[in-house]
């Protein structure tokens, strides 16, 4: 039998239908929905008569418009409200789970579906949003949709895709303190580009991968998008099944012993091929800050904003315009750099470990006068974890605002947002032009160099940080 | 959806690389419910001031580039979030597709769902359209995708590469939906040997 990849096997053990002159027909194990993303596909089904094909396999959660303020605030932007309310009423009427705003269980997508146990390995997972690629680091084959796929996965649960190709990332050697799987995700998209993993399915291997922990691997495939890639994955491994096992919805007794060893034989076997390799020396990599208006404009903290003389001219224009966004210039100092407001959240950054890595950081130390800094846990559960350890109060006593879990500022379609000009570290995904609030300046970073950030005022190298 | 056969269609030119979802439909506009009405909004922080008001510098709002129907981007067009708003707002805006050298994979899946054209065409010859948008007055071009060509008035003639079956969808507005219901029996046989897991069913 011929060698294959994780990817390989996965989509090979998911094909409906191959037929002739078409994209295969895939089916979808797991289909995640959040309200912004779904009402129109809800109306499309309604219009067409048509059931959700499989709501056993449907799981919905409001996260991208609920404010952060405590639970039980009214909303005051009605259009959200709205929208909250037409997922409400279209789970009930399709008989769909939705992890409400009033459940101990909401959270961001991204977080909750791995935190219970309904994200497994060799899944193949689907929601109307880009940053499903997350999922991919249980060894799933999981990607963003848009709407009228919503409606066809609602509809049939199955997609047709076009084959993508595939691409391994080997990360040799170890990252070096201070250095987290953010950092990674963005040495790697400075390396590819934005569009470096375009029409591929990307791969992460190598001993700096594998030593990541389950949540460091999310983070590393949440970002494959912003790489351009179609989906991201790690294989599974003991580390996977120690994360998956004995979670709400991970199965139990026969079921899970005939699962674990389903996954056992999913990684990559040792001969197949890849289209592309790409290898990435971990040992070399820094902390990183984007410095411009997307997720490949980065530089080491102990850099500085870059020259742009010496690019193409296409590339120097793109630069040329990002850097007057962001008010920067060439050989600016990244450690210059002051800020103004720090978000710890999104689904890229906001599980248990971000959190305990943050607030180690923030311990003992006062956030700096001129910085509103907020943190954002990524779901009710993560929540409820982080005070059960107190980090809530570490993060109070040194000046930060705990908030509800949401996505929240990391695009700011709740009220939690930028003003025109604001500087803001933050641990989300994109620091496209306006992504956290119109005139808006989003620097990304790890969670770790966004609390030290907030006290010092501007970026600093957190390798030197004093930990108190 | 409706179908695409042959259009022709004055251009504008958007002289920017990996232009995102987020500048084509900001956030604040995906609070809505509707498919429609997105076209008012369209690079809503490049057309508008804070204050609401036109911005009549921005390039789509240039007297000569009203009515243009074909888009012409610097590559990595629609980079970013999956949201489909993005195509909805493009096309309820009026245009009916985007040339570019590259397109990110969601954006360009998320246009064949609505009868949008994404056009791949070389650099050389987007740079080429770029050029005779920018300096030629009411230029148009034909998008023909029945012969799968970009061609003007002026002798430019460039081929483009699409998939048989999306192309087919395209030129004849076909339901993804219905057609893929025509393999129920098969769907059903997959679903019979992998039912849904116990802890997740209803």
């Amino acid at each position: 039998m011929a060698a294959k990849t994780l990817f390989e096997k996965i989509w090979d053990a998911h094909l409906v239908a191959s037929p002739a002159g078409r994209s295969p027909l895939l089916y979808i194990d797991l289909h995640l929905v959040h309200e912004v993303t779904s009402p129109q596909a809800f109306d499309g089904l309604r219009a067409a008569g048509r059931k959700v094909r499989q709501p056993g396999r449907t799981v919905a959660t409001v996260d991208h418009n609920i404010p952060t303020e405590p639970r039980g605030t009214p909303i005051t932007d009605l259009i959200a409200a709205n929208q909250i309310a037409a997922l409400q009423r279209n789970c009930k009427e399709f008989g769909v789970r939705l992890f409400d705003m009033d459940s101990p269980e909401q959270g961001i997508v991204h977080v909750i579906g791995p935190e219970l146990g309904i994200t497994q390995p060799g899944m193949t997972i689907v929601c109307g949003d880009s940053h499903t690629s997350t999922h991919g680091a249980f060894g799933a084959l999981a990607f963003g949709i848009g709407t009228s796929e919503v409606e066809h996965v609602l509809a049939t649960q199955c997609l047709s895709q076009k084959k993508p190709k595939t691409m391994k990332i080997e990360v040799r050697g170890r990252l070096a303190d201070g250095v987290t799987a953010k950092d990674l995700a963005l040495g790697i998209i400075g390396q590819i580009g934005t569009d470096g993993g375009a029409g591929h399915v990307i791969e992460y291997a190598g001993p700096a991968v594998t030593a990541l922990s389950v949540e460091g691997r999310m983070t590393l495939c949440n970002m494959s998008i912003e790489g351009g890639a179609r989906a991201g994955m790690v294989a599974p491994d003991e580390t996977t099944i120690a994360y998956v096992k004995g979670r709400k919805f991970a199965p139990t007794g026969s079921d899970w012993e005939n699962a674990v060893a389903h996954w056992r034989s999913l990684p990559t076997d040792p001969e197949a091929a890849f289209d592309k390799v790409v290898e990435i020396d971990g040992a070399q990599l820094s902390p990183f800050v984007t410095w411009g208006t997307n997720p490949g404009m980065v530089a080491p903290v102990t850099g500085r904003v870059p020259e742009i003389k010496g690019l193409s001219e296409t590339e120097r224009r793109a630069a040329e315009l990002a850097l007057e966004y962001m008010a920067l210039e060439p050989g600016r100092r990244i450690e210059d750099i002051g800020i103004d407001r720090v978000f710890i959240g999104s689904c890229t950054n906001s599980r248990i470990e971000d959190l305990r890595a943050a607030a180690r950081v923030a311990k003992g130390h006062r956030v700096s006068e001129k910085v509103r800094a907020m943190v954002v846990p990524g779901s009710q559960t993560v929540k409820r974890a982080a005070e059960k350890e107190g980090l809530h109060r570490i993060f109070q006593e040194a000046g930060f605002e705990w908030r509800e879990s949401g996505c929240s500022m990391c695009l700011g379609m709740n009220p939690d947002i930028l003003q025109p000009g604001e500087r803001c570290a933050s641990t989300s995904n994109r620091n496209f032009e306006g992504r956290q609030g119109r005139g808006g300046r989003t620097h990304l970073v790890s969670p770790m160099m966004a609390a030290a950030a907030a006290i010092a005022g501007h970026f600093t190298d957190i390798r030197n940080w004093k930990y108190q | 959806m409706k179908p695409f056969t042959v259009h022709r269609g004055r251009v504008a030119p958007l002289d920017r690389v990996n232009v995102d979802t987020d500048q084509i439909i900001p956030k604040q506009f995906l609070k809505r419910i509707e498919k429609t009405g997105f076209g008012e909004f369209v690079f809503y922080d490049w057309r508008f001031g804070a204050d609401g008001k036109k911005n009549p510098d921005f390039v789509l709002h240039e007297p000569r580039y009203e009515g243009a129907s074909v888009l012409v981007a610097g590559k990595n067009f629609g980079c970013g979030s999956s949201r489909e708003h993005a195509v909805w707002a493009l096309a309820d805006f009026g245009f009916r597709a985007v040339i570019s050298s590259s397109f990110a994979d969601i954006f360009a899946n998320n246009s064949t769902k609505n009868g949008f054209l994404t056009v791949q065409l070389s650099e050389g010859e987007v740079e080429e359209l770029m050029r005779r948008a920018q300096g030629i007055d009411g230029y148009e071009v034909t998008i023909d995708l029945e012969k799968c060509e970009v061609r003007d008035e002026q002798g430019f003639r460039a081929e483009f590469r699409m998939d048989d079956f999306v192309r087919h969808c395209l030129l004849n507005g076909l339901d993804d939906i219905g057609l893929t219901l025509q393999h129920e029996s098969e769907i059903v046989a997959y679903e019979k040997s992998h039912p849904v897991p116990t802890t997740l069913a209803s």
